[in-house]
């Protein structure tokens, strides 16, 4: 019924507004999950193919020898706390339009703001895991434009006083792209609201206006231009995202907008002091559209320098086009947009007591950054540092596999391998699997004291990821205990040579190889359990007795 | 009920909701009659400025009834009602009570919460009440007083009882008001005001004398300042407050195939002189370039009014001043003089700056050819210090000889 509230551009009926009031009610929470990690490293893979990718990596390789490219980002990373900002509205991603609405997000008259304290605690959690200042005293402004996705005809944000200031990220380059140790300063995080979603017919002849994510709390996250190529901007928004999701602050989710990254490229040529025209980038949905829609500004801002058209390079708003794999003109600024800020009077400053920074800074978790050194200090290769700390659920999966037994390389190796090859076979996430931490550090106990065989293990963790259950339960249901006493392993050697007199025969004849036959029949005979060191042991002493 | 803020906006509109201060009425068993006029969006001294009607002055029904709050006033004072809710950004509750010849009271910002009222400037605005007498004022404060979780900006600080400490007449002291240090604002009661409002004030201050308060003049340089800068921050927040109204969720939409002029079309047809006049004043004064020089420096001259209302009410229990220049004024008088109709909201606009709780009480008359026309004086009190306002206002109105403000139009039913 909220669907119907409001009118596209187009004159339509004029309909009471308290349907709405009444649906938002109604509403489920909803928690919004992390469910994938999507991480430079993958979706590079889904790049449309091999040839394009080197040749343009090629190209912006040359290019970078005359020139100098200079990347600053801005992120918005809408915060998932239960109610939106300033009202106590639910919202969920994908809900029915206009269904997580109330007269305060509508922006009704009347209506007023009041802060939900969890955007503090929130921005505060990352403006202290990127290493910021805050400022214990701050206050929202009101940015002033007219747009029918914006109810109030402003946006509550933070103009000259943000919450949080003069920051970095530290983060690791993946080795295929080189490797090495970064740190990219933050210039400021400040707090705002989300705007609505206009949904265009297909004719185009109306517009319709959805508020559900109206008034949704973000931080926006603006960096110092420190980047210099389209990896180390793509890095940087996945290290951001990484930081975000180890908080648990947001879902960090590009696809669905939950996390959104504007770019801002210019190049000079190396050696020039002054800055170059910078153009700003939008529509980049993933890691990899970033770091390839970067390069390709790049590019084309280098050729126009190099035919001597530099000026041809305006201040702009360019839209990168995923099919055709270039940005084109979105809007030419004229002049600077006037917001026409100022304080937003119906707001208290927001005042912040060392205490409360302090509670936050202690019950802080371990950061993407800290784990990766702590990760290093266990002897563990960068590609399996990465590989465990990209995505925090795997890495809390790890953390906790490694607490019993700490067997750091053995756990790395089922993570990455058997349970990765799983995870991507199935299209699963670590956390929806039936197994547990501690049945793998279970397992990888079992195999270490030789109660079950490597084999063996890798046959009960394909059932401990589908069908759950422990270990214990498993090997005794299926009676899966390796037989490690010798004089039963000998009994079954001896039944095994008394069957197979003619290979003893040409055995012993000198036809040593058909020991290994001799061995899977052992195997065999005993389903796989008898321990192969003392088969083998045991085997020889009799084959040659 | 419509609301539509005395605007054409708005027109047709019905809220989703109720306003705090209307569910905290109803929750008290109060019956609500009606919506009253005013001028658009609050904007404005006479209630000339409201998109429907001109509301007139019970006392001379060719003079305004001030403004904006002027339906509320008229109402009360015709005996339409008990009492009315205004709200007072610059003076809207206080003015048009002298002019109707009706208690005003605008509480301490915070006390009352703004939630559901349509904004004009959030910093400013206060919902006020209307009475025929402060007891009745008193009550209404009572039941609308206190924090509100939807307004952010309104107080946590305990009410107090502001009725219990009326005393009737008939217990007081020979002087109940012994030892109230008054001081009147001498910036006041000089040049460009109204000679016979001043000799009302001059009666009002000897009454308080003779009640036993010792009454000393103050100056308050500060004062003259209050009126720019009011309608540099009032405007200014104004011109954000009413970007809302925009044509594509609700209210007046013009037809248009093109979102510049479906704005620009809805807000030119839907928004009335006074009121494009204070946005545009107000979009100005916000503007790049023009921010320090216009709003940052109001809100210091803001600060410097503040501090010099906090100085002396350390020294004064209370501040005596007219609540307009003059008494109510013809219909169409200074409807094309915006700035002599601004020039008029000089008594009151300094104590919304200052964020402070007024009382005004009607106090006397001046000639008007044939009719006489009610005059109110302002008793300003400290921050959240409305019950001392009351009392004062209490013992004054029950000693005040002589005079009656029931209209002379409905005198025959309402004489006692």
């Amino acid at each position: 019924m909220a669907l119907t509230l409001f009118r596209g551009i187009q004159a339509r009926p004029l309909l009471p507004c308290s349907s709405a009031f009444i649906a938002r009610k109604h509403v489920l929470f909803c928690s919004m999950q992390s469910t994938q990690a999507d991480t430079t490293v993958k979706t590079k893979q889904q790049a449309p193919s091999n040839f394009t990718e080197t040749a343009r990596a090629k190209a912006v390789e040359k290019v970078l020898k005359d020139y100098e490219a200079i990347i600053g980002i801005e992120t918005h990373v809408q915060l998932s706390t239960i109610t939106k900002a300033f009202c106590s509205c639910a919202y969920s991603y994908g809900s029915q339009p206009n269904s997580c609405v109330c007269p305060v997000c509508m922006g009704l008259p009347g209506a007023l703001p009041v802060l939900n304290s969890k955007v503090i605690e929130y921005a505060v959690m990352l403006g202290l895991a990127l290493n910021c200042k805050l400022a214990l005293s701050s206050k929202f402004d009101r940015k002033q434009y007219f747009y029918p996705d914006l109810p109030k005809g402003y946006q509550i944000s933070q103009f000259d006083i943000p919450i949080a200031a003069n920051g970095f990220i530290d983060l690791d380059l993946p080795l295929e792209f080189g490797g090495g140790h970064r740190r990219f300063g933050i210039t400021r995080v400040h707090m705002e609201e989300d705007a609505g979603k206009l949904l265009h017919t297909g004719t185009g002849s109306y517009s319709q206006v959805d508020l559900n994510r109206a008034g949704v709390p973000l931080l926006e996250i603006v960096s110092e231009p420190d980047m210099r190529t389209g990896i180390e901007a793509a890095e940087y928004a996945a290290e951001l995202q990484r930081v975000v999701r180890y908080l648990g602050v947001g879902n960090g989710n590009m696809q669905e907008g939950s996390l959104r990254c504007d770019v801002n490229v210019s190049i000079r040529p190396i050696g020039q002091l002054e800055f170059g025209t910078k153009v700003e980038i939008k529509n980049l949905n993933s890691f990899s559209a970033m770091s390839r829609a970067i390069d390709f500004e790049i590019a084309r801002q280098a050729e126009l320098y190099d035919k001597g058209q530099a000026d041809e390079i305006v201040q702009e708003t360019r839209l990168w086009e995923e099919g055709a794999q270039k940005t084109v003109t979105m809007r030419k600024k004229e002049g600077l947009a006037d917001y026409r800020y100022f304080p937003e009077p119906d707001l208290p400053e927001v005042i912040l007591t060392e205490e409360y920074v302090n509670g936050i800074r202690e019950s802080l978790p371990e950061l993407p950054e800290m784990k990766r050194r702590r990760y290093e200090e266990m002897g563990l290769s960068m590609q399996d540092i990465l590989f465990l700390a990209n995505d925090v659920n795997v890495a809390h999966f790890f953390d906790a596999t490694i607490a019993k037994v700490p067997d750091v390389k053995l756990a790395a190796n089922w993570i990455m391998g058997d349970i990765a090859a799983y995870l991507k076979n199935e299209k699963l996430s670590i956390n929806e699997i039936k197994l547990t931490p501690e049945e793998l550090s279970e397992l990888i106990a079992s195999i270490k004291n030789g109660t079950i065989s490597g084999k063996i293990g890798k046959e009960i963790l394909l059932e401990l990821m589908e069908k759950g259950g422990t270990v214990k339960g498993l090997i005794e249901e299926k009676d899966l205990v390796q037989i490690v006493d010798p004089a039963e392993i000998e009994k079954i050697i001896d039944k095994v040579i008394a069957n197979n007199p003619k290979q003893l025969e040409q055995y012993r004849g000198g036809k040593t190889k058909l020991q290994g036959f001799f061995a899977g029949q052992v195997m065999k005979e005993s389903k796989g359990k008898a321990n192969p060191g003392l088969v083998n042991k045991i085997l020889v002493e009799k084959l040659n007795a | 009920m419509a609301c539509t803020a005395g605007s054409k906006i708005l027109e047709n509109y019905r809220p989703a909701y109720d306003a705090s201060v209307v569910r905290k009425l109803r929750e008290c068993g109060a019956i609500i009659v009606g919506k009253t006029n005013l001028d658009e969006f609050g904007m404005g001294s006479t209630t000339e400025g409201s998109a429907y009607q001109v509301t007139a002055n019970p006392w001379d029904l060719e003079c305004v009834p001030g403004g904006s709050s002027g339906g509320s006033a008229a109402a009360v004072s015709a005996r339409q009602c008990v009492v009315s809710l205004g709200s007072d950004t610059g003076g809207s509750v206080r003015q048009p009570a002298s002019f109707c010849g009706v208690v005003g009271l605008k509480p301490t910002y915070g006390r009352v919460s703004r939630y559901g009222l349509v904004a004009y400037a959030s910093s400013l605005d206060v919902i006020g009440c209307f009475g025929t007498t402060v007891a009745d004022a008193g009550i209404l404060l009572q039941a609308i007083s206190g924090h509100d979780k939807l307004d952010a900006t309104s107080s946590k600080r305990d009410v107090n009882d502001f009725t219990s400490q009326f005393i009737s007449k008939d217990y007081f002291e020979s002087q109940p008001l012994k030892g109230l240090r008054v001081g009147v604002l001498s910036e006041t009661i000089g040049d460009g005001v109204d000679k016979e409002v001043v000799s009302s004030i001059r009666g009002a201050i000897s009454h308080l004398e003779e009640l036993g308060s010792t009454v000393t003049e103050v100056s308050l340089p500060s004062f003259s300042l209050g009126l720019p800068a009011y309608y540099v921050l009032a405007s200014s927040e104004s011109s954000s407050n009413l970007s809302r109204y925009d044509g594509v969720r609700y209210g007046n939409q013009i037809v248009s195939d093109e979102l510049s002029s479906l704005y620009g079309g809805s807000r030119a047809n839907g928004f009335g002189p006074e009121v494009k006049r204070r946005i545009l004043m107000g979009t100005y004064a916000l503007s790049a370039g023009y921010y320090d020089a216009y709003y940052k420096r109001a809100q210091q001259v803001r600060t410097v009014v503040q501090k010099s209302f906090k100085e002396a009410l350390d020294v004064y229990d209370i501040l005596i001043s007219p609540a307009a220049p003059s008494a109510a004024y013809k219909i169409g008088e200074k409807k094309n003089d915006p700035l002599a109709m601004y020039a008029g909201d000089i008594m009151t606009v300094n104590v919304n700056l200052a964020g402070l709780p007024a009382l005004v009480l009607p106090c006397g008359f001046v000639e008007n050819g044939t009719s006489r026309l009610p005059v109110g004086f302002q008793m300003i009190g400290a921050a959240f210090d409305e019950e001392k306002l009351l009392r004062v206002g209490h013992i004054f109105e029950q000693t005040l000889q002589g005079c009656s403000f029931i209209p002379p139009i409905i005198a025959d039913e309402f004489k006692c």
